[in-house]
């Protein structure tokens, strides 16, 4: 059982370098949208083990979809906030009782879930593209590209999840 | 003492996500104002064979629309050959040569991202240094970033880092070509003075101060202009001649001279 879950998450971890650096920053829908799908393995990643490996497997993530696409380590720090902060919107959206051992993802209604995943999102995509951008004068383009990214992330992630409903426990 | 290390213990998530914030936001803020990280691009062997392999599966669809537009440069490079009147130019000279020309292919193009590097599947092994200009057959591109062995990347003029002398065709009127991140399209030339005519759909071009670039190769054409805050400068809209989101063969420069023209550029400076 132990042995699955790693190999899972490594097979998860290279699937989605992957398609995210090979299909999905190449888009350019509408010229400036490239969805995040990589986000997915925050949203993927079993609850009950050690933070601290969950913290460094999700940096490692997001540098690696850093040197691909030559953008310093903004992936990184976006992905490793959110992987941080993800105990506390866990509690916002499932309440209290997501601590306890029975909990598990069939336990919650889609709306739940969806909200989890669209927290996730917003907050991944705010940090990233404040860090892109670093400038105040481009407050109206950072809000843009969250906005619409945003939204294309959220669709994407939306269908990949449920095509893999199997693998998410 | 003992204290201490409870804490740090109880709290050992949080120190760690705040080093590796701190790693990230590192490296980030060091490259924002000026270059990109030496150590960690994807003109490395890993991250270049990726691309590299993917470039060899996909790019057999755009063969047909390439074959043509390098067939269409042929063309005009051999009209051009036809109409000078000098004997034996087939026949280089390499000790009257001062520009070198490399062709390469992009493996990894970007253009939605503020700062935007292109990956190229040539690198030190085929003669490619850093500060080498780069140019497709319509106009330039960038210029030449890090090198690895096999594989480069290229600082598209889509950067706002990037800053290249430019200057109006058939005058010498030049400025700073930048890029304010806000369509890929259009880039800004600066620091053209008020006193200069100034005409939509004029051509710029490259500028003669650069040791990079050889002169006169085409950038795009004036879209719209208004002075600056101060009311002294143009700020001019130029709409390229290259499609940045369909790119593939490109050619990449190397002036024989340029060390001799930084060596001396650098002696001038330390005597004034």
């Amino acid at each position: 059982m132990f042995n699955n879950s790693i190999v899972l998450n490594s097979t998860r971890f290279i699937l989605l370098i992957l398609a995210q650096v090979l299909i999905f920053n190449h888009l350019n829908f509408m010229g400036i949208i490239n969805p995040m799908i990589y986000i997915l393995f925050v949203y993927w990643y079993p609850l009950r083990e050690n933070t601290a490996i969950f913290l460094l497997v999700s940096f490692l993530l997001g540098f690696s979809i850093d040197l691909f696409s030559d953008t310093m380590a903004i992936h990184s720090a976006a992905i490793l906030t959110i992987a941080f902060a993800r105990p506390v919107l866990m509690r916002f959206c499932f309440g209290a009782n997501f601590e306890f051992q029975g909990f598990t993802f069939k336990n919650t209604t889609q709306v739940q879930r969806m909200t989890f995943l669209g927290l996730l999102i917003g907050f991944h995509h705010l940090i990233f593209f404040s860090l892109e951008l670093l400038s105040f004068s481009h407050l109206l383009l950072i809000l843009k590209k969250v906005l619409f990214t945003g939204i294309a992330t959220f669709l994407i992630c939306l269908l990949l999840s449920s095509l893999f409903a199997k693998e998410t426990e | 003492m003992q204290r201490i290390i409870n804490f740090i213990l109880s709290n050992r998530n949080a120190f760690l996500y705040a080093f590796l914030l701190l790693i990230s936001l590192i490296l980030t803020f060091r490259s924002h104002s000026y270059h990109q990280s030496k150590a960690f691009n994807s003109s490395k062997w890993l991250t270049g064979t990726v691309y590299q392999t993917s470039d060899n599966i996909t790019s057999y669809f755009n063969l047909r629309k390439e074959n043509s537009s390098l067939v269409e440069e042929n063309r005009r490079l051999r009209e051009q050959i036809f109409n000078l009147k000098i004997e034996n130019l087939t026949v280089l000279d390499s000790s009257t040569t001062n520009y070198e020309v490399v062709a390469a292919k992009i493996t990894k193009n970007s253009f939605a991202s503020p700062r935007n590097y292109l990956t190229i599947d040539k690198g030190g092994k085929h003669g490619i240094e850093q500060d080498m200009g780069v140019i497709t057959t319509k106009g330039i591109l960038g210029i030449v970033e890090n090198t690895s062995t096999n594989f480069s990347t290229v600082q598209s003029i889509l950067n706002t880092n990037s800053n290249i002398n430019a200057k109006i065709k058939n005058t010498d009127y030049f400025g700073s070509l930048v890029w304010n991140a806000n369509d890929y399209n259009t880039v800004q030339l600066v620091d053209i003075p008020r006193l200069v005519p100034v005409k939509i759909g004029d051509t710029i071009v490259t500028g003669a101060m650069s040791s990079i670039f050889p002169e006169n190769i085409p950038i795009g054409f004036i879209k719209d202009f208004n002075l600056n805050d101060a009311q002294s400068f143009y700020n001019i809209n130029i709409h390229l001649f290259n499609d940045m989101a369909n790119l593939k063969n490109i050619y990449v420069i190397s002036n024989k001279n340029r060390e001799e023209i930084i060596e001396l550029e650098a002696k001038t400076n330390n005597v004034q």
